[in-house]
């Protein structure tokens, strides 16, 4: 086999494996970095041994049978330490190891450790990145324009603290799942949006890298978790966000609304899998979580041909259902961005300037109020409200937009 | 596993009748169920005195090693086989008690 496809076979092999073989050996083990530690040698002996002896023929297996190797090895050379210190450094794992059901799948439970709410919101993205996406630490810490040391030490600390405190490596009991289970949910939305809308000058318009790795782990959480309406919603949510990426950056690098986009370029294969999952969700009759509801709102603009297609009254019936889950101020700012296609921007104005108080310090909501000041012809008032949007921007494509919108407010 | 409770607050002995009994209802659970290893109210930080005694002889000082505006004002140590169980006491403790509190492991 040639060099390429070797490399081929581990980048696959990785993705595939990662987080069975770190999962199953926590579980084997009970101590998260024994088992980070003998997956990434498991994988380097791959990069080293594969290319000579050839790709085995159930790659997953032979990574098991070597990370399992390394991990024993290790605990052997560290067997010299007192064993009830050993004892009390071991993840609590109190649940029978017998098969349960589909849902005691070894990974899950690294999904819910890694994202335990007893952790920071950011530990939990950055844990779940490397344990569970393989990611490793610079490559995270490059994601989130982090220095790799200190990226390091927010790791070793929550893994730490999961030790210390017993934060336990189950799935959550029955009645603590919805909860725990919207928690892994909000950590894999917070890494799909900050690659869709990276913020800081020195990140691109758009991070595929990290938006790729949302999709990917919301596919395995969904995999994971099939009667989960709130999982199925949030995948087929990202799955018709990225669907329009292609067409949300210009060639020289300005925001392109959704309004303004070519629809063209759009993502077809995305957005009919995006269509499906919400079509099944629709299907199941159970009341929708505001995922499943963003998602039926994308599915509502995606199925537009053409802007002037869109359904307006279908997703301002949306974002009212989506107001009585969730009454913030920010969706009431997006219900105002349908209200001004259905009522005009005269209502949809006297919407948005009421919620000023709460969201003074908020760039999208001075970008709407420019854009309805824009379009009822009161240049002055937008071009000062377009200034305010720019200031709080951080986004470079948003900002190159926002700025040529304002120079042309007049 | 055992874990300290800590009850968060910016007054001493401030808690009310209906608050106490709440208190002495859940810690009678915490001991029928297990829970329980002990617990207690503190007297206000400016009572404490520290002492240090690495020297020659003992030093002391009036007043407590740290001065803040919200201080311990009392404790569980409770019994609890993970973070997930101590969390869940915790929080029924915080609901009685009528304070926030801070769940912290033992060695």
């Amino acid at each position: 086999m040639s060099g390429d496809g070797v490399r081929e076979a581990v980048a696959r092999a990785h993705r595939a494996e990662w987080a069975r073989i770190v999962a199953a050996l926590t579980r084997r083990f009970g101590d998260l970095d024994v088992a980070e530690e003998a997956a990434a040698e498991a994988f380097a002996a791959a990069v080293e041994r594969w290319p000579a002896d050839g790709v085995p023929p159930a790659p997953g297996g032979w990574l098991a049978t070597t990370a399992t190797r390394r991990a024993i090895d290790r605990i052997r050379r560290e067997g010299k330490r007192d064993g009830k210190q050993r004892e009390a450094r071991m993840l609590h794992d109190d649940t029978p190891h017998e098969h349960v059901g589909a849902i005691d799948d070894d990974r899950l439970r690294l999904i819910f450790t890694c994202c335990h709410p007893a952790l920071a919101p950011e530990s939990r993205v950055a844990l779940t990145l490397r344990m569970v996406g393989g990611l490793t630490v610079a490559e995270i810490a490059r994601a989130f324009l982090v220095q790799e040391s200190a990226m390091g030490r927010r790791i070793t600390r929550a893994k730490a603290k999961i030790k210390a405190a017993r934060i336990p490596y189950r799935v959550p009991a029955a009645e603590d799942l919805p909860a725990r289970v919207s928690g892994v949910l909000a950590v894999l939305y917070l890494v799909f949006n900050e690659g869709y809308l990276p913020t800081g000058p020195a990140a691109g318009p758009v991070r595929r890298d990290l938006t790729a790795e949302a999709i990917r782990l919301t596919r395995l959480v969904r995999g994971l978790l099939p009667a989960d309406g709130e999982a199925a919603g949030l995948l087929a949510l990202m799955l018709l966000t990225e669907a329009r990426r292609p067409a949300r950056v210009s060639a020289n690098g300005e925001l392109v609304p959704l309004g303004e986009q070519d629809r063209g370029s759009w993502d077809a294969a995305l957005v009919a899998e995006g269509h499906r999952l919400v079509r099944e969700r629709l299907a199941a009759g159970e009341a929708p979580g505001r995922y499943q509801i963003l998602a039926a709102i994308n599915a509502v603009h995606t199925s537009a041909r053409d802007v002037r297609d869109t359904d307006w009254s279908q997703v301002v019936a949306l974002y009212d259902q989506l107001v009585r889950l969730d009454p913030s101020p920010v969706v009431a700012l997006n219900r105002a961005v349908a209200v001004a296609e259905t009522d005009g921007p005269h209502v949809a104005l006297a919407a948005v300037d009421r919620l000023a108080d709460s969201l003074a310090g908020y760039h999208a909501f001075h970008a709407t109020r420019a854009d309805l000041l824009r379009r009822l012809g009161r240049g002055g008032a937008a071009r000062e409200a377009y200034d305010r949007a720019v200031e709080l921007a951080g986004n470079t494509a948003e900002t190159a937009y926002l700025t040529r919108r304002r120079d042309a407010a007049g | 596993m055992q874990y300290l409770v800590s009850v968060i607050d910016d007054r001493t002995a401030s808690a009310t009748e209906e608050e106490m009994t709440a208190i002495h209802g859940f810690n009678d659970r915490l001991r029928a169920e297990g829970n329980w290893v002990f617990a207690g109210g503190l007297a206000a930080p400016d009572t404490a005195t520290v002492i240090d005694n690495r020297g020659e002889q003992p030093l002391l000082t009036d007043g407590p090693f740290l001065e803040t505006k919200e201080f311990l004002a009392g404790f569980w140590v409770i019994e609890a086989p993970d973070l997930d169980a101590a969390l869940a006491l915790a929080a029924e403790g915080s609901k009685h008690c009528n304070r926030r509190v801070e769940v912290r492991p033992f060695l």
